[in-house]
């Protein structure tokens, strides 16, 4: 596999270039200039062209020096964190059916035993400890509203 | 005389119980986040934003500020005792701070960086209020195309000292004008970007973005490692915590440095109070009469950088306040508060909301000297904060973030949108993009473009009227600024300066 394809630059860039692309294209379905003055589509046609340039520019970058700066994250820690985002996705996902303080719960058990591999005991009060916390400061005393799943 | 008047109303507002204990709260909570290392005031205030919606909006304020300029006074702490800064800000107090804590000063080196940024920070509000509105006064002469040329240098400036790589912050930028046009144009009622979602026709609200890089990017970062810091012990007693007589007259031209330099540097669109406690920190040791006690623990060495830090916050606020260009991500934050609780920042801001411009300005005052109060005999209290294990902060920053943009629309989309948003923040991180210009260009793309397509109706499509006097020069420096890195020279001292931060 080419050095290049291994950064996170390259394939940054091309994304971003795709993104350029459809702001570009997007804008483009808009009024450039009318009767008043700028439309629409003005601002956002000069800066995706600038985008798309610009992303190109970090690419032919990265292709021509593919071992030039940018540091090297270790998989186990990408892993990581990615598990962690993993898990706050779960939690949003849930909270429709569990509401707030169930899905918070489970979210917080999963950072303390599973993250932080600390004991069940600890896990499982942090959890119950958090979500009632949370439940009394925001939805008691403060009055905000919490997400609400089918049953509370 | 109008000074007088301004800030004895200031105070009338600032030492009303409600004002004071927001101010109590702010400094306590700005002193809790600076302590703890990788939590910082933009994500904290992110995240207590949607928060203050309920709150009378000066009280808001004094607390959104206090933590701003508490989380400064707080991260000396984390440097002195751990050698980790609490807030990036206070890695320069690593270098003499930690080791004079290390051959038994740590007393001293605390409370020669709460004396040192009371100074500096007393000096940067007496400066803020002395030069805000006669500053506001003289930006009233400016219409749209002068507006749009001073936020395209502001925006040139955060680039230009944002990271290494100038490409990539100004692609962070143009990511944050795109999510700035999202939703429905005002001017023609075009939906932009709405990927015909209807909760996506007002845009997405810059609280979103804002918590979902700062606050959720920054927990699933922490996430990657564990990485335990031996803490050394914080001496106890008030004695032990005092500077001596000599200390006191050895840091006499820190404290100016620190004061003027921080303040200086304030002012300045992007360079922010990490460049400016590096550079007070350089002229101190290039005017020391003893440079080689530099890096071995040399009280100035606490002193400039903890005061420069300090004194910035009240430069930062001048451009905020008074033309509307926040220079940094925290004040960018500070600049969306205003215009959500009702607020113009700009020219005629102390004019139109004399109660929050001088009310905040009083609090500062005080603020300052309860920060004092509290760093020098409670500083034992803060340090045990670092007692806490990341786990607890990391899941309490997670429930907090949802329940602060969950608050603000009731909306599960927004949620998703919060997750995606923190997913960019960490890729961001990983990958090197500045999170501050990206932020910048959100909060600046909707007045930008509004600017832009002004000036541009007054000519009836002529672009030579960006070409006007003050303009040109604006935008002709905004241009030379993102010209100057293609030397090779000038772009070594940019990235030296930006290395220095990182």
């Amino acid at each position: 596999m080419s050095a290049f394809l291994r950064r996170g630059d390259f394939w940054s860039g091309l994304a971003l270039a795709v993104l350029g692309t459809y702001i570009v294209s997007e804008a483009r379905g808009w009024i450039y200039m009318g009767e008043d003055g700028p439309g629409p589509g003005f601002f956002p046609l000069w800066y995706g062209g600038a985008m798309i340039v610009l992303s190109l520019l970090l690419v032919a970058g990265t292709v021509a020096k593919p071992g030039a700066a940018g540091r090297r994250t270790s998989r186990p820690e990408l892993l990581r964190a990615l598990l962690c985002w993993g898990a706050f996705v779960a939690c949003v996902a849930l909270m429709n059916v569990l509401g707030f303080a169930l899905a918070y719960a489970m979210l917080t058990w999963f950072i303390v035993a599973v993250m932080a591999r600390r004991p069940q005991r600890i896990a499982l009060a942090v959890a119950v400890g958090g979500a009632i916390l949370f439940y009394l400061l925001f939805d008691v005393a403060l009055d905000v509203g919490l997400p609400r799943g089918i049953w509370f | 005389m109008e000074l007088m008047a301004g800030l004895l109303h200031g105070f009338q507002v600032a030492l009303t119980p409600a004002a004071l204990m927001m101010c109590v709260v702010g400094v306590v909570l700005g002193t809790i986040i600076g302590v703890m290392p990788g939590l910082g005031p933009s994500a904290t205030i992110a995240m207590l934003l949607p928060l203050t919606f309920k709150l009378e909006p000066t009280g808001a304020m004094i607390m959104l500020a206090g933590i701003y300029y508490g989380a400064k006074y707080g991260g000396s702490t984390t440097s002195i005792l751990l050698n980790v800064p609490g807030e990036s800000s206070s890695v320069v107090t690593c270098i003499d701070g930690y080791q004079m804590a290390r051959k038994g000063r740590a007393g001293p080196a605390l409370g020669m960086a709460a004396i040192a940024s009371f100074i500096a920070g007393t000096f940067g509000v007496v400066a803020l209020m002395l030069v805000a509105p006669p500053l506001a006064r003289l930006s009233l002469a400016f219409s749209a195309p002068e507006y749009f040329a001073l936020m395209v240098l502001g925006l040139a400036m955060v680039v230009l000292l944002a990271g290494e790589s100038l490409t990539k912050a100004l692609l962070a930028m143009f990511v944050g004008l795109w999510i700035a046009t999202m939703g429905t144009d005002l001017f023609s009622a075009t939906s932009r970007f709405t990927f015909d979602r209807v909760e996506l026709l007002g845009g997405i609200d810059f609280i979103i973005v804002a918590i979902g890089v700062f606050a959720i990017g920054e927990v699933i970062g922490n996430m990657e490692a564990e990485k335990p810091a031996e803490m050394l012990p914080v001496p106890k007693g008030w004695r032990n915590l005092m500077p001596t007589w000599d200390d006191m007259k050895r840091c006499r031209f820190a404290f100016a440095n620190g004061s003027v330099v921080g303040f200086l540097i304030g002012i300045l669109p992007g360079a922010g109070s990490t460049i400016a406690s590096f550079m007070s920190y350089g002229i101190e040791k290039g005017f020391s009469k003893h440079p080689e006690e530099f890096g071995h623990g040399a009280i100035e060495g606490v002193a400039a950088p903890e005061g420069a830090n300090n004194a910035e916050t009240g430069g930062a606020l001048v451009p905020l306040l008074t033309l509307g260009i926040p220079g940094s991500g925290t004040t960018a934050i500070l600049l969306a508060a205003l215009i959500l609780w009702g607020f113009k920042p700009g020219p005629l801001f102390i004019q139109a909301s004399p109660q929050l411009f001088w009310g905040l300005v009083a609090s500062m005052y005080i603020g300052n000297v309860l920060l004092l109060i509290l760093n020098l005999p409670l500083v034992a209290v803060f340090a045990q904060l670092l007692r806490i294990p990341g786990y607890m902060m990391s899941s309490l920053i997670l429930g907090v973030s949802i329940v602060g943009v969950y608050s603000v629309s009731s909306s599960m989309f927004h949620l998703w949108l919060l997750a995606a948003f923190g997913l960019l923040g960490y890729l961001m991180r990983k990958l090197d993009y500045p999170s501050a210009p990206l932020v910048l260009g959100l909060v600046l793309g909707d007045s930008m473009e509004k600017a832009l397509r002004q000036s541009l109706m007054m000519s009836q499509g002529d672009i030579s009227i960006l070409f006007r006097p003050i303009p040109s020069v604006l935008l002709a420096f905004a241009a030379l600024l993102l010209v100057v890195p293609l030397f090779k020279k000038f772009n070594a001292v940019r990235v030296q300066v930006i290395d220095k931060e990182a």
